[in-house]
C-alpha cells in the first residue's frame, strides 16, 4: 500500500514536470545556428544529400565508434550471461526437440528471407542520398536472422564467421579514421576519397564505404545477440 | 496546438506510462516493456523538440534544392541523437532481457518479490 501511494506521488509530480514542458514548449520557426550550420555544410563539404548520415559518419563519427562499442560489450556481456559453458538450468528443456514452427512461417520465411536481405543493402548503400545508413541497414540484417531463427528452430548461425566479419569490419573503420588522420582533416574524416557527383551512389567520399563496414558490423553484433538469446 | 505539440505530448505520456509500469508491475518482464515504453518515448520528445514549423527531411535532393535547405528543413541534430538513444536502447533492453533470463533461471519466476533476498 505504501509503495503504491509512493508511486502515485512520483507519478503525479513527475506528470506535472512534463505538462509544463508541453505547455511551455514553442514550435521552432527557424533552425538554431548549429542545424544551420550542419544543414549547409554536409553537402557543401562533404557531398552527402543526407545531412543526418553526413553528421553521424564524419562530424560526430567517433561517437558512432563509441556506439559500436557499447553494442560490442553488449554482445560480450550477453556472451558472458547466457553463452556456452554455463550449465543448463533444466536439462528437460535443453534436450528436447525444438517445436517446428507452422508452415505459415516457414514459408514467409522462405519469400521474406531473400527480400529482406536485398532491402537491408539497399539501405546501407543509400544511407547518404536518402533514409538509413549502417545502423538501419545492421538492424535489418539482425531482422533477417530473427525471422530465419523463428521459421527454422535448427538453424544454427556460424558464430566463428560472425565475429571474424565483425572484426575485420571493426578494423576497417578504424584504419579509415586513420586514413583521414593522414589524407584529410582528422580522424574519420569521409573526404579521404573524391566526393563525385552530388546525388549519385559512388559519391560522398567515404561515407559509403563507412557506411557498408558499419552495416556489417552492426548486423554481426544483433545477430550474435539474438543468437544467443535462443539457447 | 501544432504537430510538435501533439507528438511532443504523446511522447511525454508514454514516459509517463513507463516510468508507471516500472514502479508498480511486479513481472520483470513487465518492468523491462515499462523501460522500453519509457525509452521510446524519450525518443519521440527528441524528435519533436527537432521540428522547425513546415520543415521537412533534411535531405537535398530535387524536392528540398540546397538554397532552401536552411529555411526548410527540420533540426538534423536531434534526428542523429535519437539514432544513438536507439541504439543503446536496443542493448539496455538486450541486457535486462539476459538477466531476466538468469533470474528465471536461479528461482523459476519472474516475480520482482521472488529476489528480496540482497547478498551484496
Amino acid at each position: 500500500m505504501m509503495r503504491r501511494a509512493a508511486a502515485a506521488v512520483l507519478l503525479l509530480a513527475l506528470g506535472a514536470i512534463f505538462a509544463t514542458v508541453a505547455l511551455d514548449f514553442r514550435e521552432r520557426t527557424a533552425l538554431p545556428p548549429l542545424a544551420e550550420a550542419y544543414v549547409e555544410m554536409v553537402p557543401r563539404e562533404l557531398g552527402a544529400p543526407n545531412v543526418i548520415t553526413g553528421i553521424l559518419l564524419s562530424y560526430r563519427a567517433f561517437d558512432t565508434i563509441g556506439e559500436v562499442a557499447v553494442l560490442f560489450m553488449v554482445a560480450a556481456g550477453i556472451g558472458l550471461l547466457l553463452g556456452p559453458g554455463r550449465k543448463p538450468e533444466d536439462p528437460a528443456l535443453d534436450e528436447s526437440e525444438p517445436e517446428p514452427s507452422t508452415e505459415i512461417v516457414r514459408n514467409g520465411a522462405d519469400i521474406m528471407v531473400p527480400l529482406i536481405a536485398l532491402f537491408a543493402v539497399y539501405i546501407v548503400l543509400h544511407g547518404h542520398l536518402g533514409p538509413g545508413g549502417g545502423f538501419q541497414g545492421g538492424a535489418v540484417v539482425a531482422s533477417c536472422v530473427l525471422l530465419m531463427l523463428l521459421a527454422r528452430p535448427d538453424y544454427r548461425v556460424r558464430l566463428a564467421q560472425l565475429s571474424v566479419a565483425e572484426s575485420l569490419a571493426g578494423v576497417f573503420i578504424v584504419l579509415a579514421g586513420m586514413a583521414g588522420l593522414v589524407f584529410a582533416g582528422g580522424f574519420l574524416d569521409s573526404r579521404v576519397l573524391p566526393l563525385g557527383e552530388f546525388g549519385t551512389l559512388f559519391s560522398a567520399g567515404a561515407i559509403p564505404v563507412l557506411s557498408v563496414l558499419l552495416g556489417t558490423k552492426v548486423g554481426c553484433e544483433l545477430s550474435v545477440i539474438i543468437e544467443r538469446f535462443r539457447a | 496546438m501544432t504537430i510538435s505539440h501533439a507528438v511532443l505530448t504523446t511522447g511525454l505520456l508514454l514516459m509517463l506510462i513507463g516510468i508507471w509500469g516500472i514502479l508498480t508491475q511486479r513481472n520483470i518482464l513487465r518492468i523491462i516493456i515499462g523501460f522500453a515504453l519509457m525509452g521510446t518515448g524519450s525518443h519521440i520528445v527528441i524528435v519533436a523538440v527537432g521540428y522547425v514549423a513546415n520543415g521537412t527531411a533534411p535531405i537535398i535532393d530535387d524536392a528540398l534544392p540546397l538554397s532552401e535547405a536552411a529555411a526548410r528543413a527540420v533540426d538534423p541534430v536531434p534526428s542523429a541523437l535519437a539514432v544513438t538513444a536507439i541504439v543503446i536502447g536496443l542493448a539496455v533492453t538486450a541486457v535486462m532481457l539476459a538477466f531476466a533470463i538468469r533470474l528465471y533461471g536461479a528461482k523459476k519466476t519472474l516475480s520482482i518479490d521472488a529476489f528480496a533476498d540482497s547478498k551484496w
